[in-house]
């Protein structure tokens, strides 16, 4: 299994395990967004600490997935980009502007609290 | 010397591959971090290209090194149609989107030396290299050489 | 590292692929002649594997063909003099030891030290007269320095005894063989070039591991001279001093981004009141470093900006409206605690928080 997703109450969480494939990619686009849709889901987090590589294919993933949620209501939080993934990306100028990042998943869920509970954003 | 590693990339799961042995070379031959993650990165790009654009190709990882230096020479092959436009492909925002098109000028990007020729007869040939000095006195040897 | 744009140079490569291509053919010749089975595959890798294992088995052998190789004509002369230079081994190391102490040489080293050393020095040197291989004297050099760097002995000091051995033999030679000039002319053809290689290779070898010791040392200094530091939780300070270059900056940046994932910092700042100038390529660095933190959910803050500084970065193009600066660093640990929750109400600034 290359994904990992669990509920945790009006959170969905999506953890990737392992370098994904193109399709893989596609296919958990959409896994997430209709499991968004399904369970109605206040929060996403996508955690991505197990990719040792972001290209500039799962980076327009990642940002589809973020919009296309926040379009159904549900704020989303990429987690978990390794010190030289994040070298990579900026050195790229791949820019994951306006995703929200985390440092790990309890940082997420964190912020996801802030975000979906209206108070001001911190990222602790 | 390490030996060459060659992949052949004919789908999207050589992908997979070819980030795995990009990362395993490069560190095998001492690049420090962030560089193995940099090289896989750029070699994601440029095979992924293989894959969408063309039937399919090959890239090989090949190590090289001298007094002062180490590293790895890079080596994408296809058959396809080639780029038509081959300047354009290398400028920034190709697509448009923040350069998330073809990928070429990220990976230029992440690499120190950047190559590439295509035409329709011979498809594409993307040749990248990344190389380190193997300490400071190596890298003031080679400053002092090549002032000479 | 700083790079210039510069390709490196085609005509040395392909130089250095034919140097190696004869190397590569000469090996093969040895592995035939000693008709060890080679297969003769067409992929170079099998090759390559067989001529290690072929290489391994007969490395005396081939040493010996080096040898001959070099100097046919002499090796019998080769063999003759360092059979005498055995027997008269306890002589001739007693007068290289006297002259090392005339010479004023390794005074760091006792009396003792000096004579053990010198006994293996004499013959490891005797023993690279005999077999031409230099390879296990450069191992013992190697040694030889590891040993004495760390006393203090200088690179003229070894030098000067190796010169002073090979003088000595000579010496000792040239009394042997006096009587017959033509004989003397031949060992001397054998001895000189097989006793120059060695004073350089001993001589390369120190000064290699010098080199490497002082890389080590810089090394070691570069990482003191970076330190991030934790001042509360999840707030990091990383003051920079000195001089801060291409190398340092990637070195820096590798320590902030392990040091905010360990301790889970949310907020960190970069104070440079301590570095004088920033080139364009350092600003960048800096640049990607508080971006690259930003990706892993942490704020930076750039503190201690002097006029000169700010106005450089300006003028370099970075773009500071992507990091937040403060003059100093009291206002910028100040305003770091507040964004990390430490003090007073947060704020409901939009740019906060962990956007990327």
């Amino acid at each position: 299994m290359s994904v990992a997703i669990l509920r945790e109450g009006d959170y969905l969480i999506a953890a990737i395990l392992s370098d994904l494939t193109d399709k893989e990619v596609v296919k958990l686009r959409g896994d997430l967004i209709d499991l968004v849709g399904k369970y109605r889901s206040r929060g996403l987090v996508i955690d991505v600490s197990a990719l040792e590589v972001i290209d500039s294919f799962v980076a327009r993933a990642l940002r589809s997935i973020v919009l296309t949620v926040q379009l159904r209501g549900a704020h989303a939080v990429i987690a978990g980009i390794q010190p030289d993934v994040a070298i990579a990306l900026v050195q790229f100028r791949l820019n994951l502007h306006p995703l929200r990042v985390a440092l790990d998943l309890d940082s997420a869920r964190t912020l996801l609290d802030h975000l979906t509970s209206g108070e001001a954003e911190d990222g602790r | 010397m390490a030996d060459e590693v060659r992949v052949v990339i004919a789908d999207d799961a050589d992908l997979v591959t070819a980030r795995a042995e990009a990362r395993a070379i490069a560190e095998r031959l001492g690049f420090p971090r962030p560089d193995p993650t940099l090289i896989a990165t750029a070699i994601s790009e440029i095979a992924r290209n293989i894959v969408v654009h063309s039937g399919g190709g090959e890239i090989v990882l090949r190590p090289f090194e001298d007094r002062n230096r180490y590293g790895l020479i890079v080596i994408a092959t296809d058959r396809g149609p080639g780029i038509r436009d081959v300047e354009a492909a290398l400028r920034d925002d190709y697509s448009g989107r923040g350069g998330l098109g073809l990928g070429l000028p990220g990976a230029r990007r992440l690499m120190d030396e950047f190559e590439l020729e295509s035409d329709a007869e011979n498809g594409t040939i993307v040749t990248m290299k990344k190389w380190r000095y193997r300490d400071e006195l190596a890298r003031l040897r080679e400053e002092r050489r090549r002032r000479a | 590292m700083d790079r210039d744009a510069e390709r490196p140079d085609p005509d040395e490569e392909t130089e250095r692929q034919s140097e190696e291509d004869a190397a590569a053919e000469s090996h093969e010749e040895d592995a035939t002649e000693d008709s060890h089975e080679v297969d003769a595959a067409e992929d170079s890798h099998e090759e390559d594997g067989d001529e290690e294992s072929d290489e391994e088995d007969e490395d005396e052998e081939s040493r010996e063909e080096d040898a001959g190789e070099e100097s046919y004509e002499a090796d019998p002369l080769l063999q003759e003099l360092v059979a005498y230079l055995r027997e008269k081994r306890t002589d001739l190391r007693e007068e290289w030891a006297r002259r090392i102490n005339e010479a004023d040489l390794l005074g760091v080293m006792s009396d003792d030290e000096v004579f053990s050393e010198a006994t293996e020095v004499f013959d490891n040197y005797v023993d690279a007269l005999e077999t031409g291989s230099i390879e296990n004297l450069q191992t013992y050099a190697r040694e030889l320095s590891e040993r004495i760097i760390p006393r203090g002995v200088e690179t003229d000091e070894v030098l000067g005894i190796v010169l002073l051995l090979r003088d000595v033999l000579a010496r000792e030679l040239f009394a042997k063989y006096q009587e017959d000039s033509e004989h003397l002319n031949r060992i001397l053809d054998a001895y000189e070039p097989a006793a120059n290689r060695i004073a350089v290779t001993v001589g390369v070898s120190f000064v290699e591991e010098r080199e490497r010791v002082i890389n080590e040392q810089q090394e070691a200094i570069r990482e003191l001279s970076t330190p991030v530091l934790q001042i509360r939780e999840r707030l990091l300070i990383l003051p920079i001093i000195g001089v801060l270059d291409s190398s340092r900056a990637r070195q820096l940046t590798q320590q902030l981004l392990a040091a905010i994932r360990d301790n889970r910092a949310a907020v960190v700042v970069i104070d440079i009141t301590g570095v004088a100038t920033i080139d364009r390529t350092v600003a960048n660095h800096l640049v990607q470093a508080v971006e690259a933190s930003r990706l892993m959910g942490a704020r930076t803050l750039l503190t201690g900006l002097s006029p000169e500084v700010t106005q450089a970065l300006v003028d370099l193009g970075v773009d500071l409206s992507m990091m937040q600066t403060v003059g100093d660093l009291q206002g910028g640990l100040e305003e770091a605690e507040r964004l990390a929750g430490y003090r007073g109400p947060r704020a409901t600034d939009e740019t906060r928080g962990a956007e990327s």
